[in-house]
């Protein structure tokens, strides 16, 4: 595997929308090919290279290309959007869209992000050491087919609308998440190992959702049907299962009414 | 003799009434009299010639003071400072026509700028709903004459929209309605006991911020599930009566305002009230309609839409490419994040409407506000360019809340010399249109506008 590092040296007066840094548009690029990417600032233009150092090349393939993110990357988005293979490390904090239609490869953020990172993924890992914003893993305006799969791990908090419309993959939160949590979802798992805010499961007709603390406010939509004990992400716990969102219309399968399922840890 | 002018249009609030009679003086000069209007509406044909209007584009001085000067210069001016911004924004249209709106589009769409009306800080909340969940809507032609069951949500037409009620949705009598509104049950649904909630037959006290909580207690409760005893503040007893009410509904219409877009989940709030209203669709026939605050913000909506296929928040920075994403791409959320570096204030007052910190971060750049009167945006403005009051002055096609558009007239002419919305974009493109192929230096250009910033 071969390491391009980006450092930034040159910080926009504006917001940098970064979409060209993937491992995917760097393969097969020698540094100086790399710093000629686009980036833009608003309207205008310019080339990778006007903001941020380049050290190293790409590998042959995306696969076999990581890319290393340093200086303070808080105005930068859309780094790693629809990455498809490689790795991505960014050492301090990122702006929107990290990981956004991600298929597959990693993204590991050493700091904070912003909203709408890792919408509309569809598979691979992305992994955040700090909190990040709103729409987590949600889908992108307008469109009913969320998260499709993949794995978001965020080690501190979440905004609101995390997950909204998933439809697979896995979320994990280790701390809070605000409102709204894999509203209208269809699918996939969000576990919050935090508390949550409140409407956990809001118009959701499949999919599960763990709370290891508390939900301020419960739906009224949701209704208590017993105790499991499960496994989740590597421990073993006794949960209470609700099933819900019981206001949403909901698919039958082998004869039986499917329902979302939220469990809160006893 | 003076003379009256029949089925005016009202250039207020979102009902858009289109049965003013004007009575203008012989000269054509001075508006005498309004009939029909509510009192915001007959106030904002008195103000058009009420006071001293200002006539011509003010630029500000080194010492903080405006100075006159000719629209050609107000033209070059603000065409300069959209071609030389990285990231222009133009926000407002509350009050213009559509062709005010169309033109402006075409300038942001060369300018390279973003684009967005003021229901980024009021129903477009709605617009992500509808995005999401459809909009099972109806005219409000359709509520006047067949509703015997009227749901105000988190709306307050009392105040907001005078004459909402007596036009439309409580008192008329319409073609299956005949008993007006004895024939009808109105429910209201705030958690202020407001003047609306006065005329109601049923109030229910919704606790604030819980909305959506009660929106799927319904829900549950129309699909046959067991509840909690209280939901957001209101007893179950109370949600059966009336989910039993909208059930049993000939023809039922939510109206809904600012209690469900500008509260803690917005689009939510907004998107499950839409899934109750297609429940109901099961049972009878309901339908769902947004309360739109002024007279055409429902344009921008329908023209952008056409245009670009998104109604706001509209990213033309790629100007190839149109993308759309409030929470990134909207004019508070932009101005906070520092995103944007020029500003035009076209048909609002965002110095009086947006948080004083986004204010803070647009007065970092230049900031140009075109509106016919003197607002808190002009005074703290670098460039005021007047124009003609639309529905007054300047006639055009405006959008009545339910997206019917209706062909307004003008009843007096502009002061002399002011120009339309629309004039003005027009020149602002053609003068774009002259840089883009002058490519002019661009240090040259930026000199120009330099060292006329207004004071902090
Ligand atoms: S209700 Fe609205 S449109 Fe009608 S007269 Fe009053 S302000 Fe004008």
């Amino acid at each position: 595997m071969k390491t391009v590092i980006l450092t930034l040296t040159n910080p926009p007066e504006l917001m940098l929308e970064g979409q060209n840094i993937t491992p995917d548009n760097v393969a097969g690029k020698k540094a100086a090919e790399i710093a000629a990417l686009d980036v833009w600032e608003g309207k205008q233009k310019s080339a990778l290279g006007t903001y941020f150092a380049v050290a190293g090349d790409g590998g042959a393939t995306a696969a076999e290309t990581k890319i290393i993110l340093r200086g303070d990357c808080t105005r930068v988005k859309r780094i790693g959007q629809q990455m498809t293979a490689g790795e991505i490390v960014i050492e301090g904090n990122a702006d929107m869209y990290i990981g956004g239609w991600m298929k597959g490869g990693k993204i590991h953020v050493k700091g904070n992000v912003d909203s709408f990172c890792g919408i509309g993924m569809e598979g691979g890992e992305l992994v955040i050491d700090g909190n990040a914003g709103h729409h987590l893993g949600a889908s992108p305006r307008g469109e009913w087919r969320g998260m499709q799969g993949g794995l978001i791990r965020v080690a501190g908090s979440v905004g609101n609308d995390t997950a909204t419309f998933i439809n697979g993959g896995t979320i994990v939160i280790g701390g809070d998440a605000d409102i709204h949590v894999s509203t209208h979802g269809e699918g996939g798992t969000v576990i919050i190992k935090g508390n949550a805010k409140g409407r956990v499961g809001g118009q959701m007709v499949k999919g599960n959702i763990y709370v290891y603390g508390t939900i301020e406010n419960p739906l009224p939509g949701f209704q208590m049907v017993g105790e499991v004990e499960q496994e989740v992400d590597g421990e073993t716990a006794t949960f209470t299962h609700y099933i819900g969102d019981l206001g949403e219309r909901h698919p039958t399968a082998k004869g039986k009414t499917v329902y979302a399922n939220l469990y809160t840890r006893n | 003799m003076p003379k009256k002018v029949e089925n005016v249009g009202c250039p207020y609030c979102g009902v858009c009434c289109d049965d003013l009679v004007v009575t203008v003086s012989d000269d054509g000069k001075q508006i005498i009299e309004v009939e029909n209007a509510c009192a915001i509406g007959n106030q904002i044909f008195h103000h058009a010639t009420g006071g001293e209007r200002v006539k011509l584009p003010r630029l500000r001085q080194p010492d903080g003071t405006y100075k006159d000067i000719s629209y050609d210069e107000a033209v070059d001016y603000a065409a300069k400072v959209l071609y030389n911004a990285k990231k222009p924004l133009i926000y407002g249209f509350g009050s213009t026509n559509c062709e005010g709106m169309a033109a402006a589009a075409k300038v942001a769409e060369k300018a390279g700028a973003v684009l967005d009306n003021c229901a980024s800080i009021c129903h477009g909340s709605s617009f992500l709903a509808i995005f999401d969940n459809g909009y099972p809507s109806c005219t409000l032609g359709e509520t006047k004459n067949r509703a015997d069951v009227v749901l105000y949500w988190g709306a307050n037409p009392a105040h907001a929209h005078p004459r909402h009620m007596s036009r439309y949705s409580i008192f008329p009598r319409g073609f299956f309605t005949g008993k007006g509104q004895k024939s009808r049950k109105i429910i209201v649904i705030d958690p202020r006991h407001t003047d609306t909630a006065q005329v109601a037959d049923i109030y229910l006290q919704v606790r604030q911020g819980h909305d959506y909580e009660l929106f799927d207690a319904f829900r549950a409760v129309v699909r046959g599930h067991e509840i909690p005893e209280e939901v957001a503040g209101i007893k179950r007893e109370q949600i059966l009566e009336v989910a039993n009410i909208m059930k049993k509904a000939r023809f039922g219409t939510i109206f809904y305002g600012m209690g469900l877009c500008h509260s803690d989940g917005r689009n939510h709030n907004v998107d499950i009230a839409i899934s109750l209203t297609r429940d109901l669709n099961d049972y009878t026939k309901w339908t769902i309609m947004a309360m739109r605050g002024h007279y055409n913000i429902t344009g921008p909506g329908a023209v952008w839409s056409w245009q670009y296929g998104f109604p706001y928040c509209l990213d033309l920075t790629k100007k190839d490419i149109a993308h759309m994403n409030p929470g990134e791409t909207s004019s508070v959320d932009l101005a906070m994040r520092d995103e944007v570096d020029a500003f035009i204030n076209i048909g609002t007052d965002a110095g009086a409407h947006f948080p004083i910190e986004a204010v803070k971060h647009l007065r970092k750049h230049p900031w140009i506000t075109i509106d016919p009167n003197i607002c808190m945006a002009s005074e703290i403005s670098d460039l005021h360019i007047p124009v003609g009051i639309v529905g007054v002055e300047v006639p055009g096609i405006v959008y009545r809340m339910d997206n019917v558009p209706i062909q307004y007239r003008k009843v007096i002419d502009p002061p002399e010399g002011v120009i339309s919305d629309e004039e003005l974009f027009e020149r602002i493109h053609k003068r774009l249109c002259e840089l883009e192929a002058e490519g002019a230096a661009k240090a040259e250009i930026k000199a120009a506008p330099a060292g006329v910033r207004a004071e902090e």
